[in-house]
């Protein structure tokens, strides 16, 4: 008997190959389509243009259009909806809850609480890679997770659904104190409350540089633990036996995933449901360790926010849909699929 | 060699242990029982013996204090079977099994070849090897405990520490647990710490016994030394008889007798 075959929860190859595969064609199609019509055949020969060296198929406007517009929009969807399924798995891995998430843990809430206090008190400073924006977004992810968990645990229940009740309660403070903030300076108001509700309205690559140093780290730290996540999956006095320190590994996954969540939320604003809906359709196909898990989430969320916000722009054209509105509108009833599977648990 | 010696051990939360003042040796290979009623602190003992809780005195593994150990270092040396398990979801008998294999592996490093040929040969021995690819869930009481014991022979403990082992198992299912650890430590020469309710088990298993009320040692040494009507009434409230085989195993029988009316 060879156990290999029946370690069943592996990240085999073909899995991460058949993943990657299916977010480049996600990718490619996104690129395609538009509100400018430059027709996919055009971009398709674009795209190999500029692959192969030879001359652009296209003009100086829709080239901008492509290169300056489409392409680091679907780039920062896929960078964002990355970092909100990773988080979501690894906040369901620390808290040992199927419906953790970041916005149901209170920490996107935070993260926007943050946002805003530095958009209203240091304007000025959005472009800025290592800014205020970022960094009080974390801090305030951090807050809103740290609130959650004090709150679920000074319950003293059990069940999975005191830490959501806890988490629910200390989103809807934080957002109301970032709502007051929100108000007090007229100049940024309409700004920050299109932000807020969740889209990616972005001016070129700006917003893709200044994700990429918070969510590149924060990803690669949450890949790292996937092996003593599971181990925790065993609780903790067990995980304590096996030479692991359950509140250390805690620390560390909780820091990297609110990071992941307040660089999405500094740039993208407010997006629910990524972070359950993802982890639990790639539980589904691939199986509940987090060394599947959170790799496949992280591919699964990039192509779930890409179509997301495919959706966004073109269902309603030529305006367009919050983003937040499309996940919510996918991501709640999924929840309610997620809490009736998780029946057993949540008393 | 002595595979565990402890000196004066108080167990539970700082400042107010609840266990206290616990001496005892186990020899290498040797099994000792901790019998007591409910609440004596059975496993409290047990979990400061396994590092998980706080502990005051001396607990020494194979002539190391246990307070120096990295909690790597421990994992190595001592295995750590809970009362009731979690068992996640999903995971499959090897997958669980495998989970064992933590404490011998770098923070960031995956199983070697050698670690699943280990795996394989624990659920071999376990008699698992057929179950290996089921989800843990899906499993029998008796599958369980012993999926349980697996993870923790994969650690390739020196010292074994059982907390009731025998829960929710039939009388036939305890029996062939408690011979399969009784063979195990035979064969490895595993030092084995553990705690039962049953008392006929713990008297016909254990080299020695360690019988706990309140929080302290109310009587230790061999089964026939501790399991005596006297005590039982005295410790358990217990109306019994301690019968002896034709085999010459000690048997305790509760008598019921008649109320006054």
């Amino acid at each position: 008997m060879a156990t290999d075959r029946h370690v069943r929860n592996r990240l085999t190859p073909w899995r991460l190959v058949l993943g990657v595969l299916a977010l480049v064609v996600v990718l490619v199609a996104a690129v395609c389509v538009g509100a400018a019509d430059l027709g996919w055949t055009t971009v398709l020969a674009e795209l190999w243009a500029q692959l192969s060296g030879t001359t652009s198929p296209l003009d100086q406007r829709g080239a901008d259009i492509l290169w300056q517009l489409r392409v680091p929009r679907v780039l920062l969807a896929c960078l964002v909806g990355a970092a909100l399924a990773s988080a979501g798995a690894a906040y369901q891995g620390v808290f040992r809850n199927p419906l953790a998430d970041p916005y149901l843990l209170g920490a996107a809430a935070g993260a926007g609480l943050g946002a805003t206090l530095a958009v209203v008190f240091a304007p000025g400073t959005r472009d800025w890679i290592i800014g205020p924006i970022p960094l009080a977004a974390f801090a305030g992810a951090l807050l809103g997770v740290g609130l959650t968990w004090v709150l679920g645990r000074s319950a003293r229940g059990t069940g999975t659904a005191i830490l959501l009740l806890a988490g629910v309660a200390v989103a809807a403070f934080l957002t109301s104190v970032q709502t007051f903030v929100q108000q007090l300076d007229t100049d940024s108001i309409k700004q920050v409350y299109t932000w807020m509700l969740g889209g990616l309205n972005t001016t070129g690559w700006q917003d893709v540089l200044i994700t990429l140093p918070y969510i590149v780290p924060a990803v690669i730290v949450l890949c790292l633990c996937t092996r003593l996540l599971d181990v925790l999956a065993l609780g903790d006095d067990e995980a304590g036996s096996l030479g692991v320190h359950p509140g250390r590994v805690r620390l560390v996954v909780l820091g990297a995933a609110s990071l992941a969540t307040a660089a999405a939320v500094s740039v993208s604003g407010l997006i629910g449901f990524v972070g359950i809906v993802v982890p639990h359709v790639v539980r589904l196909l691939a199986g509940v360790s987090y060394r599947v898990v959170l790799p496949l989430s992280l591919i699964g969320g990039g192509i779930f926010l890409v179509i997301a916000d495919e959706i966004a722009r073109t269902v309603i054209a030529p305006a367009e849909l919050p983003l937040g509105v499309v996940t919510a509108f996918t991501g709640a009833p999924f929840f309610v699929l997620v809490l009736r599977r998780n029946r057993g648990k949540l008393s | 060699m002595t595979g565990l010696v402890l000196r004066g051990v108080g167990a539970g939360y700082p400042g107010a242990f609840s266990v206290r003042g616990v001496d005892a040796d186990v020899p290498v290979g040797g099994w000792l029982i901790i019998i007591g009623p409910n609440g004596a602190g059975k496993s409290t003992l047990l979990k400061a013996l396994a590092g998980l809780l706080p502990h005051g005195g001396e607990i020494r593994v194979k002539g190391r204090l246990l307070r120096d150990l990295s909690a790597r270092e421990r994992a190595r040396k001592i295995g750590y079977a809970p009362q009731v398990p979690q068992l996640p979801e999903g995971l499959s008998v090897a997958d669980y099994v495998l989970l064992g294999r933590t404490p011998h592996l770098g923070l960031l490093a995956k199983e070697s070849r050698r670690d699943m040929r280990l795996v394989t040969d624990v659920l071999h021995r376990l008699d698992l090897g057929a179950l290996a690819a089921r989800p843990l869930h899906t499993l029998s009481g008796g599958e369980r405990q012993r999926a349980l014991l697996a993870r923790v022979l994969a650690q390739q403990p020196g010292v074994l520490l059982l907390d009731e082992p025998t829960t929710g198992l039939d009388i036939g299912h305890a029996q062939e647990l408690l011979d399969l650890v009784d063979r195990l430590r035979r064969e490895d020469a595993t030092t084995v710490v553990a705690t039962l309710h049953d008392l006929t088990f713990a008297a016909q298993y254990a080299d020695r016994l360690l019988l706990l009320n309140g929080g302290t040692v109310v009587a230790s040494g061999t089964p026939s030394q501790v399991v005596n009507p006297d005590t039982m009434r005295e410790h358990y409230a217990a109306q019994v008889e301690v019968l002896t085989t034709g085999g010459g195993e000690i048997v305790v029988a509760p008598t019921r007798t008649p109320r006054e009316t």
